[in-house]
């Protein structure tokens, strides 16, 4: 199973990073663990220094922006 | 001939041609200002984002980090600065900027550089000065924005600020390297150039395009209803005052930098002296209070009052010395 991290303070595009995340999951029909990091510390260790972060399986992935629909689709290629 | 003169045109032709209205009229100035520069603003920014995205594809803030971290203090204070006005960054991600930074062991005065310097200069404010302003006001006010980034790193390092920062920071510090993860490096060709750049000339300007409006109506509204020697009969002599006035009242406005220089052509053409107008407007940029909240997670109320006070003698210094020359 994929382990995904979205790293971010809770602001409105991590959210909505999340949601692309589990969308794309449902859409696939693969069953995902998804986790949100908030706390600044562990935002701060995982390297990502622009929120909103994506880890899958313990690798940064993408940082930066709310990623696209097509980004995220190819994660679970 | 000035290219840019093509929108002096379009809003004569649209306002006094095909609205009829009087070019003396205050609505017609008003109206006159408003189209010539929003048609102005929106169509540089789309140029300009986009050639300034396209050379500066790749940097981000984790090449700048390495960057930083590699170099003699003195000269990052500088590099500092000048990354800060270049390097995209929002606002919202200081935070696990600042961390990010301390983590690579870059000295806090070198991260506060970056800070001060990044709302301040960025490609649309560039454009934006350029464009409306001209030339001259746009490298003193580039200018003006380097040297307070460089000599605030100086100052909070003189400080020892890094007394003053939150525990957060120190448990940071204290995680072993093992945890940071690597990331892969990107590689450019011409085709993710352009990729990049379309996609950041899009974001920015859907994210900058409010406020251009915002603060070209502002400016308009100045423009034509203010008296053509306002400022200049009440604040021309340069009033001493009137500089940390203006830093006060600017500090307590907050506004980003897209939005502050449409209103900033109005009162320059007004008669508000230069060093005044700039006090004002680059300390409604600077000194935001959500971004001093913000930053309280990892500096202490002691380090952040320092801070401000060094970001209001600074913008207060320098109104006064331009007022002086100019």
């Amino acid at each position: 199973m994929k382990q995904f991290k979205v790293y971010g303070s809770g602001c409105s595009n991590c959210v909505k990073t999340a949601e692309l995340i589990a969308q794309a999951a449902a859409e696939q029909g693969e069953e995902i663990a998804l986790e949100k990091v908030t706390d600044m510390k562990s935002i701060a260790l995982a390297g990502v220094m622009k929120t909103p972060g994506v880890g899958l399986d313990g690798r940064i992935i993408h940082f930066g922006s709310v990623p696209a629909p097509e980004l995220v689709r190819s994660w679970f290629a | 001939m000035n290219p840019l003169q093509l929108f002096t045109w379009l809003a004569d032709w649209l306002v006094y041609g095909g609205l009829g209205l009087a070019p003396a009229s205050r609505l017609g100035l008003a109206l006159h200002f408003f189209v010539e520069d929003v048609s102005k603003i929106l169509v540089l920014l789309l140029v300009m984002i986009y050639v300034i995205a396209w050379l500066r594809a790749g940097l981000d803030v984790e090449r700048v980090r390495d960057a930083l971290a590699r170099r003699h203090r003195l000269l990052g204070y500088g590099l500092a600065s000048l990354f800060g006005a270049i390097t995209p960054f929002c606002s919202c991600s200081s935070i696990p900027l600042f961390l990010g930074f301390t983590y690579a062991r870059i000295p806090v005065g070198v991260t506060m550089a970056f800070l001060i310097t990044s709302p301040l200069i960025n490609e649309v404010a560039v454009v934006l000065l350029w464009g409306l302003i001209g030339w001259q006001l746009t490298l003193t006010y580039v200018v003006v924005g380097l040297l307070a980034g460089m000599l605030g790193g100086l100052l909070m390092d003189g400080l020892k600020a890094e007394r003053w920062l939150q525990p957060l920071v120190q448990e940071v510090l204290a995680a072993p390297v093992a945890e940071t993860q690597a990331r892969e490096a990107i590689q450019l060709g011409w085709r993710e150039r352009h990729g990049f750049a379309k996609q950041e000339t899009l974001s920015i300007f859907l994210r900058v395009w409010p406020w251009v409006l915002l603060g070209v109506a502002l400016g308009a509204g100045l423009h034509g209803y203010l008296p053509e020697d306002f400022f200049h009969r009440h604040l021309g002599g340069g009033q001493w005052w009137s500089v940390p006035a203006a830093v006060a009242l600017g500090s307590g406005l907050y506004a980003n930098a897209t939005g502050v220089i449409p209103v900033m052509e109005s009162l320059l053409a007004k008669g508000l002296p230069l060093g005044t107008t700039l006090a004002l407007c680059m300390s409604t940029v600077a000194v935001s209070i959500p971004e001093f909240v913000m930053l309280k997670q990892v500096m202490q109320w002691r380090l952040l009052a320092w801070l401000l006070a060094y970001i209001l003698v600074a913008f207060t210094l320098v109104g006064w010395l331009l007022n002086a020359v100019g």
